[in-house]
């Protein structure tokens, strides 16, 4: 590929992402209910958006997909990514927790009478022992880690997708519909292209 | 050879059939009369308790208003009304959250066991638009309710209550 088509496709794939991203903040940003939401509940509703934001980053990061961070380079940031995915997930429980303690704890005992409690509370386990998976990493088997970390990135994407669907409120529902569908697109593509069912040794230059 | 659909053999054999089951389910019909069943006590809903702050003090309205909070009290077993229940309910509104004093009032029910209160627009909160509301008076046994609107743009909503004697 010439220099300049590779530049421009690299600005219009950022570009794009960058809108992916940002768009569903902005919507929810003017939202006329924050209006009567306490900062604190604000706060922890935006961190669920951008924990939201952050899953659609990281099968990116996994894949290689984003110009200029293909291979370890790219995987390396999937890890920090991960990381502030385990801190915004924790910032959104506990904003939730400070505005409403009833019904977080009802949520987190699995006796929450909202049909999408479930689902929140089943990603945030599936956030926190992938992140728990992940400092272990160099002690496991590649077929060991490979489908284990594939299967908690599958509980934790259809397990936050349901949450937020099932959800009234926090987001704007087309550019939630929108951000849900390009993380699940995503998350099918990497698992598709590195054939993470396949059992086999780390991944060798393509 | 023949392509009619429809033979005489397999009309008279679809008719019998659905002569049978014509006969099967009138049968069935007047073997099983309709059952005059009672009216089962309302169940405490799983949630309903949430940020209920006991003995909320009974007022004409909750804020100023603007959204119809409406139900009906009734024994369980004859459907009875119940005149004079203190119901307690508070939600997330326009005017505050539902930990809020303010956004709890009581009111009890007339003479045909209805109840009614004026309070502000409720507003979606932890993922649903919902009211809550309460029977702990104790002369019957306890009983918390948390309807969802089908819509948040809904300007009023329904509760009603079967309580079981104490």
């Amino acid at each position: 590929m010439p220099t300049a088509t590779r530049r421009a496709r690299a600005v219009l794939i950022w570009a794009a992402l960058a809108a992916a991203l940002l768009v569903p903040l902005a919507a929810a940003a003017a939202s006329p209910l924050l209006q009567w939401r306490q900062p604190v509940y604000i706060a922890a509703g935006f961190a669920g958006i951008i924990a939201m934001a952050l899953l659609l980053l990281q099968p990116l990061l996994a894949g290689g997909y984003l110009p200029g961070l293909a291979g370890p380079r790219g995987r390396r940031i999937h890890r920090w990514t991960g990381g502030l995915l385990v801190a915004v997930v924790i910032v959104h429980v506990a904003g939730l927790w400070i505005t409403s303690p009833p019904d977080v704890i009802d949520a987190l005992l699995f006796r929450s009478p909202t049909p999408f409690s479930v689902w929140g509370v089943i990603a945030m386990w599936a956030v926190f022992a992938a992140a728990v998976l992940a400092i272990f990493r160099r002690r496991l088997r590649p077929r060991v880690w490979r489908p284990a970390h594939t299967a908690l990135a599958v509980a934790i994407v259809t397990g936050s997708v349901v949450h937020a669907l099932l959800i009234e409120g926090t987001m704007e529902t087309l550019s939630k519909a929108g951000l849900c569908a390009l993380v699940v697109a995503a998350t099918v593509k990497v698992a598709a292209d590195l054939k993470v069912w396949a059992a086999r040794g780390p991944r060798r230059g393509t | 050879m023949t392509t009619d659909l429809l033979t005489r053999r397999s009309l008279l054999a679809t008719g019998g059939v659905i002569l049978g089951a014509a006969l099967v389910t009138a049968a069935s019909g007047l073997v099983v009369p309709a059952r005059a069943a009672g009216l089962a006590p309302t169940r405490s809903m799983r949630g309903g308790a949430n940020n209920y702050l006991p003995g909320a003090p009974i007022v004409e309205r909750i804020g100023s208003g603007g959204f119809r909070m409406t139900g009906t009290v009734r024994r369980a077993g004859d459907g009875a009304p119940l005149a004079g229940q203190r119901i307690q309910m508070w939600a997330h509104t326009t005017e505050g959250h539902e930990r809020d004093k303010r956004s709890h009032g009581a009111t009890l029910t007339d003479a045909n066991g209805v109840f009614y209160m004026d309070m502000p627009q409720i507003v979606p909160a932890f993922g649903q638009p919902h009211g809550h509301l309460a029977y702990d008076s104790g002369d019957f046994e306890t009983v918390f309710l948390r309807p969802v609107m089908s819509s948040a743009k809904d300007t009023a909503l329904e509760a009603h209550f079967v309580l079981q004697p104490a």
